[in-house]
């Protein structure tokens, strides 16, 4: 099977600051990989780069059989493939759950808003707020809030999902029903990168496990190895202080 | 029973209440019968203290009558909002005797002993304003030099223009968009037309003739509808990532921020003629409204900018990521929530830019102000300064207020509750 998400020796700097250093990675169709490490290890940047939220400098990052530095007039057409979800759910504010899940569809993809409406009512019903489609964003919890954001992500019918920390911002009780919907995405076969702290999470749905530090991918393996004999000893000291 | 003069409390409340509010009804005696009746009842003390003596009562009766929980909730009030101590008592008396002195005589030279009939100047017989020459010169006021017998052109544009407006509150929002259009689009090149006339066989009037409230309006309209949209574009050129457009934005509003309004009429008017190639003309008015927007463009760049600054990252992020492009990004996510955080400085640069239109006479276009101006040096009506800048006071305030309110109404009627 090709590789869905291809990044090859990927260097990228804030400044002087390097933070990532050879980046090699190879994701393929219906891939899970969690992503951990220290914070400030680069892990968001690292998935920030694949939908071109943050420009790379060196080296070559392939999505969907595009090199996406050298397609920057087709990048939203890239980006409407690749959904992500943030930390800090990034709903829109002045619009009701309902509007912020149809209002790519319809102005991106150019559906007819009858069709984007049961789109957002599907994937609605599949995180199960809906209920909450006419309220606004402010109305919500917080689970509720990344929820809708999974699911406005969803209603692109995006090839690959990207979560970036997305039960970092959340009260402990409410990582349970946004983990769930993911666990439920995961078995419905979508490819996924997850940056992520919840090893619960991480042992019951990825394929492979990341471990990052100071920019560098320091070990990658299959999520049994690397949680029962991890090779490198940063991985193990990561692993002591988390578990 | 014993009375404790420092300590006034629940037990002897009604000697106190009593006390204090005699000695504060003296002191008001004291100030009434000084500014109606002529009459000091205090005179018999030295002059200072005579002056004094209802602070003094007042302050006094004041202090006798502040009684924590006193169980009566009127003087409860009072004494939490008015006299919750002696600094605030005399700042409280003090308002008030400011207001019990001033407040009748501006009453009186407003109405009771105003004059509002007559037709010349001998008719104003009373000490009060005189009214008749607001009343004799209100055409004037209103239309300029606008011929009388042409004036319903602007009747019909300014009612067309109300009832446009009124619809959009009344029809279903299914219209909505199409009234604004059409008042955006449509409506300001119909009633130039109307106005100027030359076409459809109306007589044409130049636009030296305008002026009065309709000028007014006129500049203040257009000047809106146009600089509200540059401003918008100037911010985001602001903030672009490609440098020509950058720093030509940069340039261009500080350019305008950094030269006094009055300047930049005098140089349309006299400098930028010098600039057109022989032949061509470009009409005053249009030179001025021109001027007016692009000036009031960069304050309205500025206040956009901070709206755009204050959004978080996060916003952008979430545009870009569901494959938005730049334009629909800002159109859809950005500007809506950019701009409904500084309406109350997009109020403010349209307040100010609807006082600043005054300044049109260095130009000698001659709107409300100017025609006030005009009519307070004819022979027949000197000294009515006065009369004639209270009324263009007045008439400012009702629009600047009603600006004013519509503002915060759109804030509340938007806020989504965060």
């Amino acid at each position: 099977m090709t590789n869905i998400i291809e990044l090859k020796k990927v260097n990228k700097w804030f400044d002087k600051f390097q933070v990532l250093k050879e980046i090699d990675l190879e994701v393929k169709p219906k891939e899970k990989i969690v992503v951990c490490g220290p914070s400030g290890s680069g892990k968001s940047t690292l998935i920030r780069c694949i939908n071109r939220l943050e420009e790379h400098q060196e080296g070559s990052i392939v999505v969907d059989g595009y090199e996406i530095s050298e397609n920057t007039k087709n990048i939203e057409n890239i980006r409407a493939e690749v959904g992500m979800v943030f930390q800090q759910f990034n709903l829109f504010p002045h619009l009701s759950i309902l509007e912020n899940c149809t209002l790519a569809p319809i102005w991106v993809k150019k559906l007819p808003k009858k069709k984007a409406e049961e789109l957002a009512m599907e994937n609605l019903k599949r995180v199960q707020i809906v209920d909450q489609a006419t309220k606004f964003p402010g109305q919500l919890s917080g689970g509720q809030q990344q929820r809708a954001a999974i699911a406005r992500a969803l209603c692109m019918e995006p090839k690959i999902m990207l979560f970036d920390e997305p039960t970092s911002a959340l009260d402990p009780e409410m990582i349970k029903e946004v983990l769930d919907v993911m666990v439920d995405l995961a078995k419905g076969g979508m490819t996924m990168i997850v940056v992520t702290h919840e090893m619960g999470f991480a042992k019951e749905v990825a394929d492979n496990m990341i471990f990052m530090d100071e920019g560098r991918i320091v070990e990658r393996a299959k999520t049994n190895d690397f949680f029962e004999n991890p090779k490198s000893d940063r991985t193990k000291l990561f692993l002591s202080q988390i578990l | 029973m014993k009375l404790n003069t420092l300590k006034p409390n629940k037990e002897n409340l009604y000697t106190y209440l009593v006390l204090g509010v005699s000695l504060l009804a003296v002191g008001f005696i004291d100030i009434v019968t000084n500014t109606f009746l002529n009459l000091n009842i205090t005179g018999f003390l030295p002059v200072i203290i005579s002056f004094l003596s209802p602070l003094i009562l007042g302050v006094f009766g004041l202090h006798f009558i502040r009684i924590e929980y006193s169980g009566n909730k009127t003087l409860d009030r009072i004494n939490k909002n008015f006299n919750s101590n002696n600094i605030n008592a005399i700042l409280s008396l003090i308002v008030i005797f400011i207001l019990i002195k001033y407040i009748p005589p501006l009453l009186n030279w407003l109405f009771f002993e105003a004059n509002f009939l007559g037709s010349t100047k001998k008719d104003c017989t009373g000490d009060g304003a005189c009214w008749v020459f607001v009343r004799v010169w209100f055409n004037r006021f209103m239309y300029g030099m606008y011929p009388d017998a042409e004036q319903w052109r602007i009747n019909i544009s300014f009612i067309a223009l109300l009832v446009s407006i009124g619809s959009i509150f009344v029809l279903p929002s299914k219209f909505k968009k199409y009234i604004i259009l059409f008042l955006l689009f449509i409506f300001p090149i119909i009633a130039l037309n109307l106005i100027s006339g030359g076409i459809f066989g109306l007589e044409w009037i130049e636009t030296g003739a305008w002026g009065g409230l309709s000028l007014t309006f006129i500049v203040s309209a257009f000047a809106l509808i146009f600089c509200f949209p540059i401003g918008v574009f100037l911010a985001l050129g602001r903030r672009s990532d490609l440098p020509a457009i950058k720093y030509s934005s940069i340039g261009f509003i500080e350019l305008w921020r950094g030269v006094p309004l009055i300047t930049v009429l005098f140089m349309s008017a006299v400098m930028f003629p010098m600039f057109l190639p022989d032949g061509t003309y470009m009409d005053k008015l249009m030179r001025v409204i021109i001027a007016i927007t692009l000036f009031e463009a960069a304050y309205m760049a500025e206040v956009v900018r901070g709206g755009l600054q204050a959004l978080p990252r996060g916003q952008y992020d979430a545009a870009k990521s569901l494959g938005m492009g730049y334009w629909r990004m800002h159109l859809l996510i950005i500007m809506p929530q950019a701009l409904k955080l500084v309406i109350p400085g997009i109020a403010n640069t349209f307040l100010a830019l609807v006082k600043d239109t005054p300044l049109i006479f260095v130009v000698g276009l001659l709107e409300l102000a100017g025609m006030i101006g005009l009519a307070k040096t004819n022979p027949k009506w000197l000294g009515m300064a006065t009369e004639g800048y209270v009324f263009a006071a007045f008439v400012f305030w009702i629009i600047c207020f009603s600006m004013s309110r519509y503002s915060q109404n759109l804030e509340k009627k938007l806020s989504t509750d965060r």
